[in-house]
């Protein structure tokens, strides 16, 4: 494999990973603060609808984004509802929200653009265009550094910049301000974060909107800028690699850039089986590379890499004792 | 004159049909320990959580240093002053000690200001109030004394001056329990007011100003504690004279029954819980185990009652009994003669949501005594059951109330009536009166004895210090999977017990 290719895999890494790490931040706030979340898929694929069909509608890839997140964020609203102020079963609730979100896309769709439950192909303005970072044209001669800053750093859309930097920004939120001392201590003891004379309730739909608005990016991202257009079921189980993924990096952002990475590239080998079978000599079936992240995350649940232990009040309702 | 640091008038509150306070006034003086005892469900825990905001009283006032208060949550209670120190800790167990403290109390939206100023607010307490812990520890490395230190720390971090702690001594060792008691002497000379929530009358004695009295969702009596005695108390608050001494005559003990040798139990995380103890226990005596809760005594009692693997010899009537594999579970220990009444009645002596009568034979309803041909003869266990809780004074005296509509006291008479009734020759029975209220701890204490003197062997593991003193013939201390030393309760004392409890054998000092 030459050093291009290289390139080449590591940019659809890049492109591939990044709904792959917003989704995995969204569910990192929202399983931080003790509310399981397996609607995350669903809200992307919402997400990914209504964001690809007000950007058509209007032409305007902005306002696509902000519908995109906003009906995220209604679902949000929706589970919030079912698992904090109802004290719902938050599993249940979030399986609902997938069910609902991928039938209604479809559904909405077909009499909305009569496509065969897909939008119009988007273009212009109605997509986010990759950016092109100063001096890339200049560099690109510039032995290695060039072409890695030209292919792999510059040229993508600006939500790919977004989602790595909300990587640093959420270590930062969780680790070293206020908010986040709570939302941690929200996921671990309900209890505590209540006799502190702090809202329990507030700061759990603070974190599950969080995880609404950023899921609302990712499903924005797949049909605005790494497809042009929403098709039926385009999340494509994304939602759920995301929380093996955050099984993955044990709850942490850092590790979440590098495991959302990593599923990236197997998913970017999945697309060139050829580089594979280049540099190994062995054709691998495609299959198996998707199947790849479930699997290690059962090696990691199963203990042989470290133990993962989720944020103990996860999953649990909060019930005020006696 | 200065104004009581609080005053409740007229509190009251039900939950449904249950009145669970009724008309509760109260006054405690700045600068003074008061206490609050009373059975379990009298109702001190909620008249707590009134006052720290997390339920709202139906009727009635609350005063704090003479100002009429509002106090509809805890926020509230912390802004008036008020502390608390829950007896299951409220910590975050993956936080640091700082982490904890400044949690709820941050100032400003960044971390480390706030840890700054913590770090140098809480070297000022440590000095003040001799209250040492490293604030960088994590709490779930911190032994259950120092986590409650840090709660009370949290409190102080918060400026109360008004500290209530309930049943703060139930998960320390004596020692520990000295050692908190010091410290609120000292925070008690320092001015502040501490309400202290129990059900030992010891406790109350010891270092209590005065105390309040609550009996059913009612404050029976208020009297100053050094006019009082621990009798007078106990008949306050159950409503009758009570027996507090147990009233037994010396064992006369005959054959071994029990013999265990080497015994050694690793649990299923790897972790070696019993490290090789030898014990005897023969007819017509009660052989106590002391210890702090976790320290080996569970898996023994578990390990005897057939339902987990050791390894080792023990022998029942001079029989080897199966330690692994077929054979060892709980049905062939109860054919070899074995009773057991296990420490956790709710998870491992009952089916909640079970019937009474029904639960009065699991494990026996094999017996060809309760079936009808192919049938279970219900009508018979019924009519069994109902005799059984007459003569337990089991109340309210229905066999077909399910299991968790009985108060604490009430299932376990249920549990040790089932086992008793067996006429077994060895009565494992671990913490039998955790939870139970001062006169069904009476009756339970008064059957063990009872079937002592028939000349049964009966194996008592309890926490209690007290319970193992006045009940056992013999007791024998367990520290980390082994046993410390065997003492005569007539010649030992709790410092010595304690000091074994904790790991030290006085013999070696």
């Amino acid at each position: 494999m030459d050093f291009l290719s290289l390139v080449q895999l590591l940019d659809t890494t890049v492109r591939l990973a990044t709904p792959l790490l917003l989704a995995c931040l969204a569910g990192l706030y929202s399983e931080r603060a003790g509310i399981f979340d397996i609607g995350l898929e669903g809200k992307m694929l919402a997400a990914a609808f209504f964001s690809a069909a007000f950007a058509y509608t209007t032409g305007s890839v902005w306002l696509g984004l902000l519908a995109g997140v906003g009906v995220s964020l209604l679902l949000s609203g929706i589970h919030g509802l079912a698992s904090i102020t109802f004290r719902g079963n938050q599993l249940i609730s979030g399986l609902a929200i997938t069910m609902l979100a991928s039938g209604m896309t479809v559904l909405i769709a077909q009499d909305w653009f009569k496509q065969g439950g897909r939008t119009p192909q988007l273009e212009g303005a109605a997509r986010f265009e990759p950016i092109t970072l100063p001096f890339a044209e200049a560099l690109k001669d510039v032995p290695i550094l060039g072409p890695v800053y030209q292919e792999l750093i510059s040229g993508h859309p600006i939500l790919v910049y977004i989602a790595f930097a909300l990587v640093p920004l959420t270590w930062w939120v969780l680790y070293r301000t206020r908010f986040g001392l709570r939302l941690r201590a929200v996921g671990e003891n309900p209890a505590s974060v209540d006799t502190a004379g702090v809202s329990v309730v507030g700061l759990r739909f603070a974190a599950v909107m969080i995880c609404g608005v950023l899921c609302g990016l990712a499903g924005a991202y797949l049909a605005t800028a790494l497809q042009a257009g929403f098709v039926k079921d385009m999340t494509a189980g994304r939602g759920y690699i995301a929380l093996a993924a955050l099984i993955f990096a044990k709850w942490r952002p850092w590790y979440a850039l590098w495991a959302t990475l990593l599923f990236g590239l197997f998913q970017a080998l999945e697309l060139r089986p050829d580089l594979i079978e280049t540099v190994i000599g062995i054709k691998v079936q495609g299959q198996l590379l998707g199947a790849l992240p479930y699997i290690l995350t059962v090696v990691i649940l199963a203990g042989f890499v470290g133990k993962a232990i989720p944020p103990r009040a996860g999953g649990e309702p909060y019930v005020k004792e006696r | 004159m200065t104004a009581p640091a609080i005053e409740l008038k007229g509190i009251s509150k039900a939950f449904g049909p249950v009145q669970a306070n009724k008309d509760i006034s109260i006054s405690v003086m700045p600068g003074t320990i008061h206490g609050i005892i009373g059975e379990n469900g009298a109702g001190k825990s909620t008249l707590m959580s009134i006052l720290y905001g997390f339920y709202k009283a139906d009727k009635g006032e609350i005063f704090i240093k003479g100002q009429k208060t509002q106090i509809p949550d805890s926020q509230a209670a912390i802004a008036a002053g008020i502390g608390m120190v829950f007896q299951h800790f409220k910590l975050v167990e993956n936080f640091t000690v700082l982490e904890n403290i400044i949690l709820g109390a941050e100032d400003g939206g960044l971390l480390r200001p706030s840890l700054a100023k913590a770090r140098k607010e809480l070297a000022h307490l440590a000095k003040e109030y001799e209250l040492n812990v490293d604030p960088d520890a994590m709490i779930e490395n911190l032994s259950v004394g120092h986590q409650q230190r840090v709660e009370i720390l949290k409190a102080l971090y918060r400026q109360a001056d008004i500290l209530i702690l309930d049943e703060p001594t139930g998960v320390l060792t004596p020692a520990e329990a000295d050692q908190l008691f010091r410290i609120l002497d000292r925070l008690r000379e320092e001015g502040k007011t501490i309400i202290l929530i129990t059900h030992k009358l010891r406790e109350i004695m010891d270092i209590t100003d005065s105390v309040s009295v609550m009996r059913r969702g009612q404050m029976t009596d208020t009297v100053k504690t050094s006019e009082t005695s621990p009798e007078h108390l106990a008949e306050l608050m159950v409503g009758r004279k009570v027996l507090l001494r147990v009233d037994k005559k010396p064992a006369t003990p005959g054959d071994t029954v029990l013999e265990v040798r080497n015994l050694r139990v690793t649990d299923d995380k790897g972790v070696e819980r019993v490290k090789g103890i030898d014990l005897t226990v023969r007819r017509g005596e009660i052989l106590g185990i002391a210890g702090v809760a976790g320290n080996g005594q569970s898996e023994l009692l578990e390990v005897l009652g057939g339902y987990m693997n050791a390894t080792g010899d023990i022998t029942m009537n001079g029989a080897t009994l199966p330690l692994i594999g077929k054979g060892a579970h709980g049905k062939s220990r109860r054919a070899a003669g074995i009773a057991h009444v296990p420490e956790d009645r709710q998870r491992e002596g009952l089916i909640m949501e079970y019937a009474a009568w029904e639960n009065s034979v699991f494990g026996y309803h094999h017996d060809p005594a309760y079936q009808n041909g192919l049938l279970m003869d219900n009508a018979g266990i019924l009519a069994k059951a109902q005799e059984q809780m007459d003569r337990f004074d089991v109340r309210p005296p229905h066999p077909r109330l399910a299991a968790k509509n009985f108060s604490g006291g009430n299932q376990q008479k249920i549990v040790v009536a089932r086992e008793i009734e067996r006429n077994p020759d060895l009565l494992l029975i671990g913490q039998p009166t955790r939870g139970v209220d001062i006169g069904a701890i009476e009756f339970i204490h008064q059957q063990i004895v009872n079937l002592r003197d028939q000349g049964k062997a009966i194996l008592l593991v309890s926490v209690e210090l007290d319970e193992i003193m006045s009940l056992s013939d013999r007791i024998a201390v367990m520290f980390d999977g082994q046993i410390m030393g065997e003492r005569d309760p007539a010649q030992t004392d709790e410092k010595e017990l304690g000091l074994l409890m904790a790991g030290m054998n006085g013999e070696a000092a």
